[in-house]
C-alpha cells in the first residue's frame, strides 16, 4: 500500500488533488482511498488530506503519520507545518517551489524533488490553482499512477478548455520533473 | 457499477434509487455534499422526488412526518445539533409509526464547538423509537440504506429507521462503491403501499391525544415490535445478499472471533481500522477478534450473548459518553452478558471524540490496560494537556 499526505491551504485544492488521485488510481484498476483532515474550514489554513493506494481492498481510516510520499503544496508551509513528520527514510517528498532541492536544504533522509507548479499553473490556467500540476508531477515522479490516469481524472473533474488547460499543466510538470528525476 | 466516489454521493445515489417521493433537509456540516447531491438531483430531473426547503430540521422532520403520513415515501439527512432540533419530531415519527428513513450523519454535540466526527448525537436519540443501522464503510452505507426502507415499510415494523455514518470518516471519504442499478434497486425494493394514509375520502386521526387508559398500551406495541423488528433487519440482509450478492453480516458481524478470547465490539467506521490491526495482533499470537454492532437498535441481545460467549474479556469501544454514568454501549454489552455462564470481564472504552484520530497506538492502549483490569477509562488521551489545566 502507497500512503500519500497532501499538505495545503484552504482554497488550494489539496482535498480535490487527493480526490483525483483516488479516481485515477481507481482509472488503473487499483484500489484507492481519499479523505481530508480540515484545521477550520476557512481560506488560508493549512489543510491536510489523505490518499492510500493499493492492491487489495483498503480498510484502514486512520490519518496517516508514515506516508510514502508527502507533497507540498505551499512552500511557506515548510516554516510553520512539520510537513516531513513521520515520512518514510526511503520515501519522497514533493515541493511546489520554484527553488530547487538543494536550495530549500531541507533535513530529511527522504528524497526531495521540487516542481514550481504555482508557475506553471499561472502560465496554463491563467490562475495560481496548481493541484493538477503538481498530480502531474507526482505521476513523474512515483510511477505509481500512469499519467493517462491522471489525464482522464482530471478531464472528469473539469470539462472542455477547463480540462485542456489543466491537462497542460499536469502533462508539463509531469516532464519537467521526469527530467529531473532521470 | 462500480465507481470511486465520495460516501456523502453514495447515499445520494442509495437513496435515488429507492425513488422517494418527498426529500426535505436542512444542509449541516459534514451532512452537506448529500443533500446537495439530492437537490441536485432533482433539479435535474434525475430523480423525480419534491425536495422541501426548509429553515430548520426541525420543519424538516415536520415535512417528513407529514408526507409520510400523506402516503410518500421520504427521506431526510442530517446531524449533531441538527439532530437535537429534530429529537420532538424524531419521537413523534415513531410514536405514529410512520415509516420513513433518515441518514444520521455523526458527529460530535456542542459545546465546546466541533464540526469533527464522533457518535454521541445518534445514540443520545436511541430511545426515541428510531431503528438504528451503523455502517462500517461507503458501501455498507449505500447497501443500507436500500435495506432501510425495505425494514422500515414491513408491516411487521412501521417504525422508521436511522443509517448512522461516521461523518467525514465516511461522508467525505472516496472509495469505491459499487452501485446497483435502478432495475436491481426495483426488484428489491417496491413501491410504498401504506398500509394507512391520510386520505379525506376515508379519514384517520394520527398523533392523537392518548389519556392513562391507553397510552401505555401503545407503547407496549411500539416496544414489542420495534424488538421483534429484529428478524426483518436479518431477513433485510438476507435477502439483499441474494439479489446482490453482498453480505456484511445482519444485526452484529464477527470477524477472527473464531477461538478469540478477546472481542473488541464497536459500531462504524472504526471496524475496518480494528480488523487491520487484529490481523497484526493475530500474527503476533494474540487471540483478537472484533464483533461488529451493526444493528444497535433493536439491540442484538441473543447475538451479542452468543458471539461472545467464549470470550475471556471484552472490550467495549464507543465515541461517546454517557456523562455521569458507564458508556452506552458498553453499559449495555454489560447488561447482556451479566449472569451468563462464564461471563467475561466487560471494559469499556471511550475514545475518538470530536475527531480524535483512532490509530493502532489507540488499540494498544485499550489492549494494555484492559489486560491490567481497567474497567472503565478513555483512550487516547493527550496527558500533558490535563496535567497542565
Amino acid at each position: 500500500m502507497i500512503e500519500i499526505r497532501i499538505h495545503g491551504r484552504g482554497g488550494q485544492g489539496s482535498v480535490t488533488a487527493a480526490e483525483l488521485l483516488a479516481v485515477a488510481a481507481f482509472d488503473d484498476g487499483r484500489e484507492a482511498q481519499a479523505f481530508p483532515a480540515f484545521g477550520v474550514e476557512r481560506r488560508g489554513a493549512p489543510v491536510q488530506a489523505f490518499c492510500r493506494i493499493s492492491d487489495k481492498a483498503i480498510r484502514l481510516r486512520s490519518q496517516i503519520y508514515s506516508p510514502d510520499y508527502v507533497i507540498v503544496q505551499d512552500p511557506t508551509l515548510l516554516e510553520t507545518v512539520d510537513v516531513l513528520a513521520g515520512i518514510k527514510s526511503e520515501g519522497t517528498v514533493l515541493i511546489n517551489s520554484e527553488r530547487s532541492a538543494a536550495e530549500l536544504g531541507l533535513d530529511t533522509s527522504a528524497k526531495v524533488v521540487t516542481c514550481p507548479a504555482t508557475q506553471i499553473a499561472l502560465e496554463e490556467l491563467r490562475r495560481p490553482i496548481m493541484n493538477t500540476a503538481i498530480m502531474g508531477a507526482f505521476a513523474g515522479i512515483s510511477g505509481a499512477i500512469s499519467f493517462d490516469a491522471i489525464e482522464r481524472s482530471i478531464r472528469h473533474r473539469f470539462r472542455e478548455e477547463l480540462g485542456d488547460m489543466n491537462v497542460s499543466a499536469a502533462k508539463r510538470a509531469y516532464d519537467l520533473v521526469r527530467e529531473q528525476t532521470q | 457499477m462500480r465507481k470511486m466516489i465520495e460516501g456523502s454521493q453514495a447515499v445520494a445515489e442509495a437513496v435515488g434509487l429507492c425513488r422517494p417521493g418527498v426529500i426535505s433537509a436542512y444542509p449541516i456540516t459534514p451532512q452537506t455534499h448529500i443533500v446537495e447531491e439530492l437537490s441536485q438531483m432533482v433539479a435535474d430531473g434525475e430523480i423525480e422526488a419534491e425536495y422541501v426547503r426548509v429553515e430548520s430540521e426541525h420543519s424538516a422532520a415536520s415535512v417528513c412526518l407529514g408526507a409520510v403520513a400523506a402516503g410518500s415515501r421520504a427521506y431526510s439527512a442530517t446531524t449533531s445539533q441538527g439532530l437535537m432540533l429534530m429529537a420532538e419530531v424524531l419521537f413523534n415519527i415513531a410514536g405514529m409509526r410512520l415509516p420513513m428513513v433518515i441518514t444520521g450523519v455523526n458527529r460530535a454535540l456542542s459545546a465546546p464547538l466541533s464540526i469533527w466526527n464522533d457518535q454521541q448525537d445518534t445514540l443520545a436519540v436511541r430511545d426515541s423509537g428510531w431503528l438504528q443501522l451503523y455502517a462500517e464503510n461507503n458501501q455498507e452505507v449505500l447497501d443500507m440504506h436500500i435495506q432501510a426502507y425495505k425494514i422500515t415499510e414491513d408491516d411487521r415494523v412501521l417504525l422508521p429507521v436511522m443509517v448512522c455514518m461516521d461523518g467525514f470518516v465516511l461522508t467525505h471519504t472516496y472509495e469505491t462503491v459499487d452501485v446497483p442499478t435502478q432495475e436491481e434497486v426495483d426488484a428489491f425494493l417496491p413501491p410504498y403501499d401504506p398500509l394507512y394514509k391520510l386520505d379525506p375520502s376515508d379519514p384517520y386521526t394520527m398523533g392523537a391525544f392518548a389519556g392513562p387508559e391507553l397510552y401505555q398500551e401503545i407503547r407496549f406495541e411500539i416496544q414489542r415490535d420495534a424488538l421483534a423488528s429484529k428478524d426483518v433487519v436479518k431477513e433485510a440482509a438476507r435477502d439483499f445478499q441474494a439479489a446482490f450478492g453482498r453480505w456484511m453480516g445482519d444485526v452484529v458481524d464477527a470477524y477472527r472471533c473464531e477461538g478469540a478470547d478477546t472481542v473488541y465490539v464497536a459500531m462504524g467506521s472504526v471496524i475496518g481500522t480494528l480488523k487491520d490491526w487484529v490481523d497484526i495482533r493475530r500474527e503476533k499470537g494474540d487471540k483478537i477478534g472484533v464483533l461488529k454492532v451493526r444493528c444497535f437498535r433493536p439491540f442484538p441481545l441473543d447475538e451479542l450473548r452468543e458471539s461472545l460467549a467464549n470470550a475471556k474479556r471484552v472490550v467495549v469501544l464507543e465515541k461517546a459518553v454517557s456523562v455521569g454514568a458507564y458508556g452506552i454501549l458498553p453499559g449495555e454489552v454489560r447488561a447482556a452478558l451479566c449472569g451468563q455462564p462464564n461471563q467475561p470481564s466487560v471494559h469499556a472504552a471511550v475514545t475518538g471524540l470530536g475527531g480524535r484520530d483512532i490509530t493502532f497506538d489507540t488499540f494498544d492502549e485499550m489492549e494494555e490496560r484492559s489486560q491490567a483490569g481497567e474497567m472503565d477509562f478513555f483512550a487516547g488521551l493527550r496527558q500533558e494537556l490535563l496535567e497542565a489545566s
